[in-house]
């Protein structure tokens, strides 16, 4: 039932970052540095593939078209001048029709159109040729007095039309107004530049897949060290300062490990230093205060003998006596508030849970300082949980003696469960209320509020000559002057407890500070026996 | 107030002369007589001598110079059975509080400690010692399966062989016993025996009933007489 408490590091401003970088993990894959290499990669394989595929393409068709053309033009050339040789101008139809049929056929049976003024022959009579052989090249032809050729498209196939004027074969070489065209069918040469852009295609899909796997191996080999110095560098967020990552190579990655690693040191070597002079600090405070002590038992011994006889001294001597009671027993409460801080740093405080009501919890420790009649309460009766019960009464003590010593009437304490698995403790006021930085400060060691806010500097109403009894063994809550640091051991019991006390200001004026606890139920209690 | 006598004598075991003297002089002044001692030796001298005869209680700062307070607290429990230990003791460590309960100590009061407090504990500890009131007729001695309780002689026996039970386990048996299957709350204990009426420190009754099973149980890890009663205190039975 009683448990170790394990020691909760002071700081908490590392924590908080190191969960934030944490978060980043998830978008990496979006752009990730391999998903970007990989990327990178195909992309240049890519465009170099293409690239090239495209000029070599492009020549290679080039020529081809070029051989075509020039076979063709060549080849009407020279059977026009074999078979023209027999033909009489002007032609009559018969005539023309056997010399384009002849023609066809030196050339391999293609569809040749002679044309004399008026006449057409055509060596295929079924043939259309009209489509194919366009006016613009019929035009050429006619102008001009050396062959002309055109490539046309013509019902989705390609085809190469050559035309040419038939001079006369003696010296001025005159037009004889004879005009002879043949059509090649294109579609071989097509298909076969076609095949040339397949292999090409179906060549590229491997050579970018290759690249992608030299992509991921790039990556792997820059990405490698890269997560391991991510992975040391949370570890060192994460406050394991020994973390450090092996340094390879000469290259900028071991450049940067290298630099990590020297910085991890010397991290590691100020946060020690830190830490000595921490727990020196610590440690020099927990002494002091367990030197003043003893002469503190003394002194709270004897100031008792004092203020019982103070009726009978004269008054000044009894206002002495008096006050060295009083301020004997604010002496006590702060070396007793500073060992108990003392003890929170040095993580040597356990929880003594028990089940406990706390409705009675709160009513017993208002009641045990006399403070029933001065505090409103508003309690949810019979919630019970697995406390500590003297250190909720501490914190009970210091938030109402706040209230009470800094804020103004009603002071009001209001217990509530809002969710099954956490009980609030509210306690208000309707003082001058709590800025912004004082809401953040008021938990700090002797953070002490501006003069507004200390209403009872005199402490003519508080506490009267009741003498210390009251409060009997429990250092805080004495309403008279606080330690300065009771709002602190109050946070940190809270903490203790696994939960935390909030400062806030209320719309209607005043302070309100809640103390939040998880509900350990009953049922959840370890109990060792005997 | 008190039934026992006029004077009781207190004796302070405390090394720090400024303390030991402001603790007499408050004593001293409401009545109490004083025997003081600096170290553990000392005391173990006092007790064992004339003047130990008179000490009523003593008062122990588990802070000594040589012989340490656990160790003269066992001396004197074992000496001196009957006499109640109030240990002083530096407030929240923990360990040191175990320690001396386990030791044997009755009650412990935080340095530094007002005198109205450490009067009061004083008190009540003194008054644990005293006969306890009758429970009814017939009620003086009973017999719980061999386990002998006489309220009226405060003594206890088990199969014939006197306990010497100090003072507050015996209290706590006294309590539990009066209504045999009752169960009884920590604070309940704490309040009819130590006079704390809010916020004891519960481990005073852990403690006490402790060493009570030592003294009267065959085997203590597995009580007959004094049970727990998980989440709630203790019983007494059922047998």
């Amino acid at each position: 039932m009683r448990r170790p408490v394990p020691r909760r590091p002071s700081g908490h401003g590392p924590r908080r970052s190191l969960r934030r970088s944490l978060g980043r993990g998830s978008r990496r894959l979006a752009g990730g540095l391999r998903v970007r290499l990989v990327v990178t990669f195909v992309l240049v394989a890519l465009v170099s593939a293409v690239t090239a595929t495209a000029l070599a393409y492009r020549d290679a068709r080039t020529a081809v078209l070029q051989r075509t053309q020039n076979t063709a033009v060549n080849d009407l050339r020279e059977r026009v001048a074999v078979v023209g040789a027999g033909l009489d101008l002007p032609p009559d139809q018969r005539s023309l029709s056997r010399f384009a049929a002849k023609v066809s056929e030196g050339l391999g049976a293609r569809i040749v159109v002679a044309r004399h003024q008026d006449l057409t022959a055509v060596s295929d009579a079924y043939a259309d040729t009209e489509g194919r052989i366009t006016a613009e090249l019929r035009a050429a032809v006619r102008s001009g007095d050396g062959a002309r050729f055109q490539r046309v498209q013509w019902r989705g196939d390609p085809y190469l039309v050559v035309g040419t004027p038939v001079t006369y074969a003696d010296g001025d070489r005159r037009t004889s107004g004879l005009e002879v065209f043949v059509i090649t069918d294109l579609r071989a040469e097509r298909d076969d530049t076609a095949a040339l852009l397949d292999s090409v295609r179906t060549g590229t899909v491997p050579v970018v897949v290759l690249a992608a796997l030299l992509a991921l191996l790039a990556a792997g080999t820059v990405l490698r060290p890269v997560r391991k110095l991510g992975r040391a560098t949370r570890e060192l967020a994460a406050g394991d300062l020994g973390s450090r990552v092996a340094v390879r190579g000469h290259d900028e990655l071991a450049d940067l490990a290298r630099t990590f690693n020297e910085t991890a040191d010397a991290l590691q070597a100020s946060d020690a230093e830190l830490r000595a002079q921490e727990a020196k600090a610590r440690r020099f405070v927990a002494d002091v205060s367990h030197e003043l002590r003893t002469p503190l038992a003394a002194m709270t011994m004897v100031a008792t003998v004092l203020e019982e006889d103070a009726d009978q001294l004269p008054p000044d001597a009894a206002h002495a006596a008096r006050t060295v009671g009083a301020e004997t027993a604010r002496l006590s409460r702060l070396v007793e508030d500073l060992m108990e801080i003392s003890r929170f740093d040095a993580g040597a405080v356990r929880l003594d849970a028990t089940v406990t009501d706390l409705a009675d919890t709160v009513r017993a420790s208002l009641a045990l300082r006399g403070w029933t009649d001065r505090v409103t309460v508003e309690l949810r009766e019979d919630v019970r949980a697995v406390v500590d019960r003297r250190r909720i009464d501490v914190i009970v003590a210091n938030l109402v003696g706040n209230a009470l010593r800094h804020g103004a009437p009603p002071v009001t304490v209001t217990l509530a469960a809002p969710g099954g698995d956490r009980v609030t403790l509210e306690v208000a006021d309707r003082g001058p209320g709590l800025p912004p930085e004082a809401q953040e400060r008021v938990f700090d060691r002797f953070y002490k509020a501006d003069a507004a806010r200390t209403r009872s500097t005199s402490g003519g109403g508080d506490r009267g000559g009741g003498g210390p009894g009251a409060d009997g063994s429990f250092g805080q809550g004495g309403f008279g002057q606080g330690s300065g640091l009771g709002m602190a051991i109050a946070l940190e019991n809270a903490r203790l407890h696994g939960g935390t006390i909030e400062a806030a200001e209320r719309p209607e004026g005043g302070a309100v500070f809640t103390l939040h606890l998880p509900l350990r139920h009953p049922e959840e209690e370890e109990e060792g026996d005997g | 107030m008190r039934i026992i006598g006029p004077m009781p004598h207190v004796l302070l075991i405390e090394d720090d002369a400024s303390v030991r003297d402001g603790m007499e002089l408050v004593l001293r002044r409401h009545g109490y007589g004083v025997e003081t001692a600096a170290t553990g030796e000392q005391a173990l001298a006092l007790l064992a001598g004339e003047r130990g005869a008179r000490v009523e209680l003593a008062v122990l700062d588990l802070m000594l110079p040589g012989m340490d307070g656990f160790e003269v607290c066992r001396r004197i429990r074992a000496r001196a059975p009957k006499l109640p230990v109030i240990m002083l003791t530096a407030r929240g460590d923990d360990r040191d509080i175990v320690t001396g309960l386990e030791a044997g100590a009755d009650d412990y009061v935080v340095k530094p400690v007002t005198a109205p407090v450490l009067e009061a504990r004083i008190r009540a500890a003194l008054r644990r010692a005293e006969p306890y009131p009758r429970q009814g007729p017939g009620a003086d001695r009973t017999d719980h399966a061999g386990l002998v309780i006489d309220r009226a002689g405060l003594t206890v026996t088990k199969h014939g062989v006197a306990l010497a039970l100090p003072p507050t386990e015996l209290r706590v048996l006294l309590e539990l016993s009066a209504s045999p299957g009752r169960v009884l709350t920590r604070d309940q204990l704490l309040a009819s025996v130590w006079d704390h009426t809010f916020l004891g420190d519960s481990r005073l009754v852990d403690a006490a009933v402790g060493r009570l099973r030592a003294k009267i149980e065959d085997v203590p890890a597995r009580p007959r007489y004094v049970q727990t009663v998980r989440g709630f205190g203790y019983r007494f039975g059922p047998l």
